[in-house]
Order: C-alpha cells, then sequence, then structure tokens
C-alpha cells in the first residue's frame, strides 16, 4: 500500500468513526426516552407539569422548552448589537491597528473563559446588580441568566463576524470608494451583502451555545420547574434540569430526563438545518 | 539535548513502574472500603473515615452523590455500603438483588435557614411554615409572622423560598415532617427526595441553597443542620407537639430519637413527641447487604467492612458528632444496631 492509500483509509475511518458516533448517541437517547414517550406520548412536549412525587408522578417537558428558547432568544438579541459593533470596529474601522490587535485578543479570551466562571461572577456581580435595580427581589430569573448568557456569547460572535468582515476583498471595497461612496456606504452597500451569510453564521453558532449552556444559567435562573410568567421571573433550562436530577433520577424520572435530552438535541439540530437555510438563501 | 530528554523519560517511566509494583504488593494486605451516598451526613462521614484511616491504616472512600445514588449504587454492587437518610420502603427492599440491613449512624436536623439582616430568632409555628412554603404568605412582614414574633421588627421585603433543585434525603425528612403537621401539604405536595414545589427557587445540593441563602437578603429554606452552623447562617426556632419552640442543637436532636424505635431501625423520627425534641430530626443510614459473600468479594473486605462499622457506631466514633453539630445514637439504638450488625454473615459465617 502507498502513502496515499494509506491516508485515504486513515481518513475515512475517522469520519466513519464520527457518524457512528452521533448514530450511536441518537440510538441510546431514543431508547431512553422510549418510556417516558410512551407514557405520556406529545403531551410530554405539551405539558409543564413536573411532578416527581411518588404515587403522582408526572413529567412534561414544555416549561423547560420555554425556559431554554426565551433565554437564549434572549441572550441572542443582547448580544446582536454588541457584537456587530464591537465585529465593524475590529474587522473594519480599526482593522489591523494595534488597539484592533489587543481588542481582538481580549475577545479570544473571553471566548475561552469557562462557564462556571461566567456563573460565579453572575451569581455574585450580576445577581447583587439586578437586586439593587430593583427588577425583582432575589435576583434570579430569566433575565439575569439571559443577560449572562448573552455575555458569554457576544466573544463568540464577535470574533468569527470580525474575521469574515476582514476577508472582503480589497478590491470591491476600492471600487467603491472610487465610485465617491463613503464609508457608512461601503460598508452597508458593499461589506455587509458580502459577509451577510458568514456573519448569520456566526449567530447561529453563538445561538447553539446559548442553548446548551448548563452551568452559568443553573446558577442564575432560579431552577423553579414552571413556565415563567414574565421576564424577571424564575424558570428552569432543559440542559440545567438534566444536570439538577439525573442523579437521583431512576425509572420514569430518568426516561423523562433522557427524552428532555433527546428534544434538546433535536431542538439544536433544527436550529442548525434553519441557519444553514438562511445562509444558502443569503450566500 | 534529545538523548537526553529520552533519558530522562525513561528514568522516569521506570520509576513510576517500581512504585507501581510496590504499591500493588501493599493492597494485599490493606482493605480499601468504598462507600458512596447522602450528603447529609457527609461533614460526620468525612472526619470519621479520616480518624479511622489514621488509626488503622484502611482506606475509606465516600462519594457524596445523595441517597438515591447511594441506594444505587449498592444495587450495583460497586460500593461496599451506601448511606441515605430515607429508610427503604419494604417494596425497596424486596427490589434489591439480595436481603440487606440498615445501621443507623447519626442523628441530624434540617434546619430552616433563613436571611435578614439584623433578625435573630425568628420563631415559627407549623402553620407559618405551611403558609411560607405553600407561597401563601408572602412578605416578611405578614401579619400573621408578625404576631409570631411580636419583638421583631420586620422589613417589607419579600419572602424567597429556597429548596433543592436535585433529588435529597434531606427534602424528604423535610416534607416528611411538613406531610405530618399539614394536611394541606399533605394533599397538594406530599413527601418524596423530590417534589413538585409550589412556589421558590431551586439550587443544586445542601452546600447550594445554603450559599444561595446566605448570599440572598430575603430567603428561607431547608438545610441539613450542619451546613447551616458551619456557614454561620440564622435558623428559626421551630414549635414541637408539645408547644415549645425548639432551637436545634445537639441535646435537642437527641430528644428526638426518645420513642420507640423498632428492632430494624427504620422509623422517621420528625415531629416527636418528647416535649424538648427538634420537631425536623431523623437518623442516617448506612445500607449494606447482610450476606457479604457476593461477587466474589474476600472474606477479609467483608470482615473489615462491618469492624469499621460496629466502630461507627462505637462511642469513639459516636462523639465526633458533635463536633459537626450531629447527634451520637441513644444508647439502647446503639444496642439495636449492633445486633442488627451481628446478623451480617459471609455465606452464612459470623463476621462479629
Amino acid at each position: 500500500m502507498n502513502g496515499e492509500k494509506i491516508t485515504k483509509v486513515v481518513l475515512f475511518v475517522s469520519s466513519l468513526l464520527i457518524l457512528f458516533l452521533a448514530a450511536g448517541m441518537v440510538y441510546t437517547l431514543l431508547n431512553g426516552a422510549i418510556p417516558a414517550f410512551n407514557k405520556f406520548g406529545w403531551n410530554f412536549i405539551f405539558s409543564s407539569e413536573w411532578n416527581p412525587t411518588e404515587g403522582k408522578e408526572e413529567y412534561g417537558a414544555l416549561s423547560f422548552i420555554v425556559g431554554t428558547l426565551l433565554t437564549s432568544i434572549l441572550a441572542l438579541l443582547l448580544c446582536i448589537p454588541m457584537s456587530f459593533s464591537a465585529s465593524l470596529f475590529l474587522g473594519e474601522y480599526y482593522k489591523n491597528t494595534k488597539i484592533a490587535n489587543i481588542l481582538g485578543s481580549m475577545v479570544d479570551l473571553l471566548a475561552g473563559i469557562p462557564s462556571i466562571v461566567y456563573g460565579l461572577w453572575g451569581f455574585y456581580v450580576i445577581k447583587p446588580l439586578i437586586v439593587d435595580l430593583g427588577f425583582n427581589e432575589q435576583g434570579f430569573g430569566i433575565f439575569t441568566s439571559a443577560l449572562i448568557l448573552s455575555i458569554m456569547i457576544i466573544p463568540y460572535a464577535t470574533s468569527l463576524s470580525s474575521e469574515i468582515i476582514k476577508m472582503v476583498p480589497n478590491e470591491l471595497k476600492e471600487a467603491a470608494y472610487s465610485l465617491g461612496a463613503t464609508q457608512g456606504e461601503v460598508i452597508f452597500n458593499v461589506i455587509i451583502p458580502t459577509a451577510r451569510s458568514g456573519i448569520v453564521a456566526s449567530y447561529i453558532l453563538a445561538f447553539g451555545r446559548a442553548l446548551g449552556e448548563t452551568m452559568a444559567v443553573t446558577m442564575l435562573i432560579g431552577n423553579a420547574n414552571i413556565i415563567p410568567k414574565g421576564l424577571f421571573d424564575t424558570g428552569n433550562t432543559m440542559a440545567s434540569v438534566i444536570a439538577n436530577q439525573f442523579g437521583e433520577a431512576e425509572g420514569l424520572k430518568l426516561s423523562s430526563l433522557i427524552a428532555i435530552g433527546l428534544l434538546l438535541f433535536l431542538i439544536t439540530g433544527i436550529v442548525n438545518s434553519i441557519g444553514k437555510l438562511i445562509i444558502n438563501k443569503l450566500s | 539535548m534529545k538523548k537526553l530528554i529520552v533519558l530522562f523519560i525513561a528514568i522516569a517511566f521506570l520509576s513510576a513502574c517500581n512504585d507501581f509494583s510496590q504499591s500493588g504488593k501493599e493492597e494485599n494486605k490493606k482493605v480499601t472500603i468504598t462507600a458512596a451516598g447522602a450528603t447529609f451526613p457527609m461533614p460526620f462521614y468525612n472526619m470519621v473515615f479520616k480518624n479511622y484511616t489514621k488509626s488503622t491504616g484502611i482506606l475509606l472512600t465516600y462519594g457524596g452523590i445523595g441517597s438515591g445514588g447511594g441506594i444505587r449504587s449498592l444495587k450495583d454492587k460497586i460500593v461496599d455500603f451506601g448511606a441515605t437518610d430515607a429508610f427503604l420502603s419494604d417494596e425497596k427492599i424486596k427490589s434489591m438483588p439480595a436481603e440487606i440491613v440498615h445501621i443507623p449512624t447519626c442523628l441530624g436536623a434540617v434546619v430552616i435557614a433563613y436571611n435578614l439582616p439584623d433578625v435573630k430568632g425568628i420563631k415559627l409555628t407549623n402553620d407559618l411554615l405551611e403558609g411560607i412554603f405553600m407561597g401563601k404568605i408572602t412578605k416578611w412582614n405578614d401579619e400573621k409572622i408578625k404576631a409570631n414574633n411580636p419583638d421583631i421588627n420586620f422589613p417589607d421585603k419579600d419572602i424567597t423560598v429556597v429548596h433543592r433543585s436535585d433529588g435529597s434525603g434531606t427534602t424528604y425528612i423535610f416534607s416528611d415532617f411538613m406531610s405530618k403537621v399539614s394536611d394541606v401539604w399533605k394533599t397538594e405536595v406530599g413527601k418524596g427526595k423530590s417534589l413538585k414545589w409550589p412556589c421558590g427557587i431551586g439550587a443544586k445540593g445542601n452546600p447550594g441553597v445554603a450559599g444561595t441563602i446566605k448570599q440572598t437578603p430575603g430567603t428561607i429554606g431547608y438545610i441539613g443542620s450542619e451546613y447551616a452552623f458551619a456557614q454561620k447562617i440564622p435558623v428559626a426556632l421551630l414549635q414541637n407537639i408539645a408547644g415549645n419552640y425548639i432551637e436545634p442543637n445537639v441535646e435537642s436532636i437527641s430528644a428526638a430519637a426518645k420513642t420507640d424505635i423498632p428492632d430494624d431501625t427504620r422509623v422517621m423520627l420528625t415531629n416527636s413527641a418528647d416535649p424538648e425534641a427538634y420537631p425536623i430530626s431523623g437518623f442516617t443510614w448506612i445500607i449494606l447487604y447482610k450476606d457479604q459473600d457476593y461477587d466474589g468479594r474476600s472474606k477479609n473486605q467483608a470482615m473489615e467492612t462491618v469492624k469499621f462499622l460496629d466502630w461507627l457506631i462505637s462511642k469513639d466514633a459516636q462523639d465526633v458528632t458533635k463536633k459537626v453539630h450531629y447527634s451520637p445514637l441513644p444508647e439502647t439504638t446503639v444496642e439495636k444496631a449492633k445486633q442488627i450488625l451481628r446478623t451480617v454473615n459471609y455465606g452464612g459465617e459470623k463476621l462479629l
């Protein structure tokens, strides 16, 4: 066998391995989730009842689905203006200057901080701030966790979209300038349309991270298994309820937690496909 | 340079091998006992396990993974014994692969801890507890709370209930007590290791609830007593059956066990009739298989496990309980526990 063939085989086997891993994971989740879906059917998704008391057991995932989507969407909304301006600053206005380089590495540094550190910071700094501002009495809730989530995903979105903005060919920009366009016009008529699909992709990646985030959210959301009544009410997310309750869970409860894991897997998949669709349409 | 590095790695590798073979030899002589379960008695276990290792050289490890986890670990036969705050029901015992026994190890209390700046010694009746934990009393300056504590000046603050977000033996003891004193609680919430909470926020583990209460003014919650005392969080005085307001301490927790204890010690001590008793007290148990000859365990391993448990209920170990705010077992219970331990055997052979 020559070198090329060996390389081919190695690459093929590793790719196949990924496929097997993904398939195995889906299989385990499906297998574990069957008892819960058998018992509750569609109600599992549309009911917000979560009662683990023996004899009265009933599980529904709606409140966690709502909590997850609410915190993540809110985090994305808070993240977009910040990271969009920062990426324009880094990728266009101050491109390749000293200050942009320093800021750029700071952003990368922020992206690498473990989520538990954000959680700690949120617990000791953001939560008391929310109380002091009078939003709610104890500081826990949807808004607090969305705030910390948005701070966590801003570096992701910023770092990626500034790279993509940097990659817009100079010829295009120079052509626009030579036609007499102002910097603002260049940004909105040349750079953004060219980099659009990449920018959207970076936000989808950031949103995906917000969906699955566990530790920081658990520490700040209040872990109340209810559908939140407002932005400052407490709630719970899918990832957080699994992390909290799997240790003692058995039987139907364990199956329900695995089913929530499956739903989270599906939601992440759907978000990714929607993202791919948007990117294809835009480019 | 390269050669040097290779040489260095080779030496490191060889010496590592050497270490390994030595420790391997020692393990032949010494036994390692593994246990896992409840977090509620963990401060006590950590301390006595360390003492025992110091005096005998037998290595003991304890994983605080929760009562349910402890039961499951024993069921899967991956530990020498499990620990739980809620005794196993007859049904649960039957679902275990072999007959098990319960050995009580100490008495603990679940305290009602709160965070109100400058307010100490709140007295709560069972009605007030019901109102607060059912989410019906929502303000600290509620007339009912004020009427019961005329000397305290309560702030106009929302009450935030903090409960466990994970399953827990502490929750079981607390909800067992609440079900005994409140019909509303019994029908709407019930008892269990995890519940459908009518109000409040959740935090993970005893340390999590303690931390949240300590950090957040206006909160109230239930935690294992040691976690409140260690962090100096104020606790409420509760009214027992006799109508006395009782502070949780070594004496009042012990008093809860001054009642008839069944021979297998499986009893909840909450809401004790003793006039001096703190009402939310309870045993915490270690569970193990009655026949220790399973899964190819050596007789030596079984012997050391039982010997350790016998020491754990001896005066030597029981004296440690007070240092970490638990209460020692009463004499009569120690006798019963010793009897139970003497029924543990190795394929029919006596171990003690």
